[in-house]
């Protein structure tokens, strides 16, 4: 491509971009509102009775009541009624989709298309808690059980902290080198910004009776039945460690990456001028780790970016907004493409044949029509899966622990919740809700198991 | 085009918008942009007598309260009446007046309770050629407790005796402005038709303490962490002053008297509430103090428009016309049956009739029919109050509709009868007077 001129280097290059460019792509996505923004948007709740917003939250946070303790001027209230049911209620601000949830249900949607901004206000509340180091929650006189949480994502995190309030203790392993789990891996930067997925871990820690032992993956220092023979009780809440691949020809070439170890990297790093990027990037899947994976590559330089999905728009896991987010950020999304080959060139990445898709008699076919994208970098973002071993008998299904309503699995003394289980909803806030639930079943069993049996008539 | 021409004790204005005495009319700078901008009107900010003026604090003077989105619905001030020297007043007002001829000028005047001091600032008020007078009988802090203001309007003998005396000392006409702070407007407003008032004016401003300070206890507005009351004005008032106008409207003892309406009027819309109930023109403070003079113009095209669309062609075809229909609770008809209803393509399922209904009304509104989310008014339960219809944060969403005569009333299993049935008949009413068979 000559007549571009002076253009964007080929190839897989790191500094594409200048320091100010790095630093202004991966600031706040939506900073904080202002105490006068929280007001006026507070004051559009309706106070609704049985509120709509309310139902739609995986966690139940009671959103009339904090929204007018905002409006009140008590700010310091309103966050403890976000955290009496979410505890990561900062984080979720952030990162939930909360046009598919809270802000889908609110009846000013209904009204006028506006629905009250919910997540900045959750935002808005807890922010100033977190600052002020306010912790509302102290520990039960202690239980003298110890019960074994395995992962530090936000399932493992909220069930270590309600587990913690009910005076047991709690020892969390987490096979990475840091806590958080996606928090700190995989949601996108601008989302988090300034630490906040490890601020956050310790101000839910800050409870006290929780320790977070890191480097220690359960298959290879422990199994599960270590943990159930040494733990009054074991919580999983291992997320999906492991990625599909495409199962194509030129998988294996250079260039060829899974889109969430290109977040991970990209999260860890302090300084985005030594990530390297393509100048032209493809994204394969319809996720919201590919939509991420998308628009961060366009943050970091690509000159394009093109997202493939092999089904249509309306079937994309991401949401309407994160879809609008990518296309404003310069994405190029196709719909019924499915990979067919990858082409390299001297070993590395030079385009991807694509095939494309449609729907006969209900099944995704090929059409035999193909074409070619050129490309120097492939992100796979096509799905997770469960990954772990050292789980004995512990039953499945389709990939995914088998659980009940309050989280318990086929062996006795062990719990899980969050994206390992077959309930799981790949979504921070479901994480929580889980976590948290789950903890309550055991925090019940372990006090039902204290009391000696009576006959109850 | 409707003709909104004011003729009020024959003081003509372009339109029946006055400014009332206060800061928006305390100086000719302030009254020729309020001109400029199409106020037919204004009451001169209220003198005092001739002398040093008084003096105001030097701290905050307002407090408000407010609505959504701070809007402001209350506001509170400890002002006194004007602090200029009374001949730089008289000579801005006669200035003025000469420079807009077509546009009314009524002096505001406060003087203590004393026939020489009336007597002296008359002559003087008379020479600057305005429209006429408004006694301030009004101010309930400040002045009140100098003996003048409320301290005299709460005495309905010092009202007459004073209104006798201006009648008597000059041709102008004379209005005379009352306060709310008192039990029974009736009382006031007949004395000063005693006296001889071509007026009245009313609402004056309501004694009031707008908030207190949490962290220094002081009530606000604070002078050096103490306050004091004030008086209390804008769109929170206007219910009060409405009824006060209604209530002097309907008197037979005051039938007829002139009545300048204050207290509240924000839009055209206040304003042809208070015509309706009674009053002659209107005066207006708190809006003008919150948006500027330019509100004016909304109102003047309101109110000509919808005197067009209702094919009203003067102000006379409006004023009094709902004071007929004012009238006691005990006249008020008891076979008259309604029922709410709700809008379904309207509603917005948020809840609050429901709440409100099931917690301090009838229980009359659903909230799940068939384990879905629905609000539905059940007949048979509702007594027809409309609280729903107040809470509902959808306008026209529920209504409320009367049930005709001849159908069936589900709550109370009885027929709705045609006929009209008050209190003072009804067999619960020990006093009933027996109808004359
Ligand atoms: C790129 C990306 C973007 C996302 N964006 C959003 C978003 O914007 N909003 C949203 O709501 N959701 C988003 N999600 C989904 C969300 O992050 C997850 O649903 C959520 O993190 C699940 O929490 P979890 O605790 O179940 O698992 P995880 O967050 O995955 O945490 C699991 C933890 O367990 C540890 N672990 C794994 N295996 C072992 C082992 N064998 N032994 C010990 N420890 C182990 C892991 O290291 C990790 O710390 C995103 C996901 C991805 C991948
Ligand atoms: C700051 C302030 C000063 C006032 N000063 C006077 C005054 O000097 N004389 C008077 O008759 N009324 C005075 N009033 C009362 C107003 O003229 C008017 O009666 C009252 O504010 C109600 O009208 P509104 O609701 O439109 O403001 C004052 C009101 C305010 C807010
Ligand atoms: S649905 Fe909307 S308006 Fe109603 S309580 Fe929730 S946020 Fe407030
Ligand atoms: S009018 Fe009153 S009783 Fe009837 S539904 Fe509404 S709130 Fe309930
Ligand atoms: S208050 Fe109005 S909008 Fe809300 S549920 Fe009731 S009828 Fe519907």
């Amino acid at each position: 491509m000559e007549r571009l001129g002076n253009g964007p280097k080929a190839g897989i290059e790191a500094g594409r971009l200048t320091a100010a460019d790095y630093e202004a792509n991966f600031a706040d996505l939506h900073p904080r509102l202002d105490r006068h923004e929280a007001l006026v948007e507070s004051d559009r709740c309706y106070f609704c009775y049985d509120a709509p917003c309310m139902t739609a939250c995986p966690t139940s946070i009671d959103i009339p009541l904090f929204i007018r303790q905002i409006q009140t001027g008590n700010p310091l209230g309103s966050a403890k009624t976000i955290f009496d049911q979410n505890i990561l209620g900062g984080m979720c601000a952030r990162v939930c989709p909360t046009e598919t949830l809270c802000e889908q249900a609110c009846v000013r949607n209904t009204a006028e298309d506006k629905p009250v901004e919910i997540g900045k206000l959750q935002r808005y509340s807890t922010d100033i808690a977190m600052e002020q180091g306010r912790q509302f929650y102290s520990r039960k006189a202690p239980t003298g059980k110890t019960i074994a949480v395995v992962g530090a994502g936000p399932a493992g995190l909220a069930a270590a902290h309600r587990l913690a309030m009910h005076g047991h203790s709690v020892v969390v392993l987490e096979a990475r080198e840091k806590a958080g789990g996606l928090n700190e891996y995989g949601i996108a930067t601008y989302k988090a910004v300034d630490d906040f997925a490890a601020r956050e871990v310790d101000y839910v820690t800050a409870i006290g009776g929780i320790e977070i032992r890191n480097g220690q993956a359960l298959g290879r220092d422990f199994s599960l039945s270590d943990l159930t023979a040494q733990y009054d009780a074991v919580f999983l809440g291992m997320g999906l460690a492991g990625v599909n691949g495409l199962g194509i020809e030129g998988e294996a070439l250079t260039g060829v990456e899974d889109a969430v170890d290109f977040i991970a990297a990209l999260r860890q790093a302090k300084d985005k001028s030594v990530l390297p990027i393509g100048r032209r990037v493809v994204v394969l899947g319809g996720g919201m780790t590919a939509i991420d994976a998308a628009i961060q590559s366009k943050l970091l330089g690509a000159e394009e970016v093109t997202i493939c999905y092999r089904r249509g728009k309306e079937n994309m896991n991401a949401s309407p907004y994160e879809q609008d987010l990518a296309t404003a950020n310069g994405v190029i999304i196709r719909h019924w493409l499915a990979p067919k080959s990858i082409i390299g060139k001297d070993g590395t990445v030079a385009g991807i044949e694509v095939e494309y898709t449609a729907i006969r008699d209900g099944r995704l076919i090929g059409t035999g029509e193909t074409g070619v994208i050129a490309a120097d970098q492939i992100f796979k973002a096509i799905g997770q899966t469960f990954s772990a071993s050292g789980l004995g008998a512990l039953q499945f299904e389709k990939g995914k622990i088998v659980v009940d309503a309050e989280g318990r699995t086929s062996i006795e003394g062990v719990w899980a919740g969050g994206d390992c289980i077959g309930t799981g909803e790949d979504l921070t806030v479901s994480a929580v809700a889980q976590g948290r639930d789950a903890a309550e079943s055991i925090a019940k069993a372990l006090a039902a198991a204290a009391q000696p049996a009576t006959a109850v008539a | 085009m409707a003709d909104i021409r004011n003729n009020f004790v024959g003081i003509k204005s372009p339109n029946p918008f006055w400014l009332a005495s206060a800061p928006p009319t305390d100086k000719a700078y302030n009254v020729e942009r309020a001109f400029k901008a199409g106020w037919g009107g204004v009451v001169w900010k209220t003198l005092g007598e001739e002398g040093p003026p008084v003096v105001n604090v030097n701290g905050p003077r307002y407090g408000a309260i407010w609505g959504a989105d701070r809007r402001l619905l209350g506001l509170n001030n400890i002002e006194l009446i004007t602090d200029r020297d009374l001949y730089t007043n008289l000579r801005e007002m006669k200035e003025v007046k000469k420079n807009w001829p077509d546009r009314a000028i009524v002096a505001s005047i406060m003087v203590p309770c004393e026939e020489q001091a009336w007597k002296a600032i008359l002559p003087l008020v008379e020479e600057t050629e305005v429209d006429g007078i408004e006694l301030n009988f009004g101010c309930p802090h400040g002045m009140s407790e100098r003996g003048m203001g409320s301290a005299v309007g709460q005495v309905p003998e010092y009202i007459e005796m004073v209104v006798r005396w201006c009648k008597q000392y000059t041709r102008m006409p004379v209005i005379t402005k009352l306060t709310p702070n008192i039990t029974d407007i009736r009382h006031p407003a007949r004395a000063a038709k005693r006296g001889g008032t071509d007026a009245v004016s009313l609402i004056n401003t309501i004694s009031s303490i707008v908030s207190v300070d949490l962290d220094t206890f002081s009530p606000n507005p604070s002078v050096g962490g103490k306050g004091s009351h004030g008086g209390y004005c804008g769109p929170a008032v206007k219910p009060i002053a409405l009824n006060m106008v209604a209530e002097i409207a309907r008197d037979p003892e005051t039938y007829g008297l002139p009545i300048s309406g204050i207290g509240g009027i924000t839009t055209w819309r206040d304003a042809a509430e208070f015509l309706a109930l009674g009053a002659g023109n209107v005066q207006v403070c708190t809006a003008a103090m919150t948006y500027g003079f330019k509100i004016v113009q909304e109102m003047i095209t309101g109110l000509s428009d919808w005197m067009d669309e209702k094919g009203h062609r003067s102000l006379d075809d409006v004023i009094c016309r709902a004071v007929p229909n004012v009238t006691d609770w005990q006249y008020l008809n008891l076979n008259y049956i309604a029922k709410a209803h709700i809008d379904q393509d309207a509603c917005i399922k948020c809840g609050r009739c429901h709440i409100a209904c099931e917690d301090t009304s009838h229980q009359a509104i659903t909230s799940m029919v068939d384990g879905v989310r629905h609000f539905e008014v059940m007949e048979e339960e509702c007594v027809g109050c409309n609280l729903c219809v107040n809470v509902c944060p959808v306008e026209n969403c529920i209504t409320m509709e009367a049930l005709p005569a001849g159908e069936l009333d589900k709550r109370t299993g009885k027929v709705v009868d045609p006929t009209y049935a008050n209190w003072t008949q009804h067999p619960n009413n020990p006093m009933a007077r027996q109808a004359a068979e």
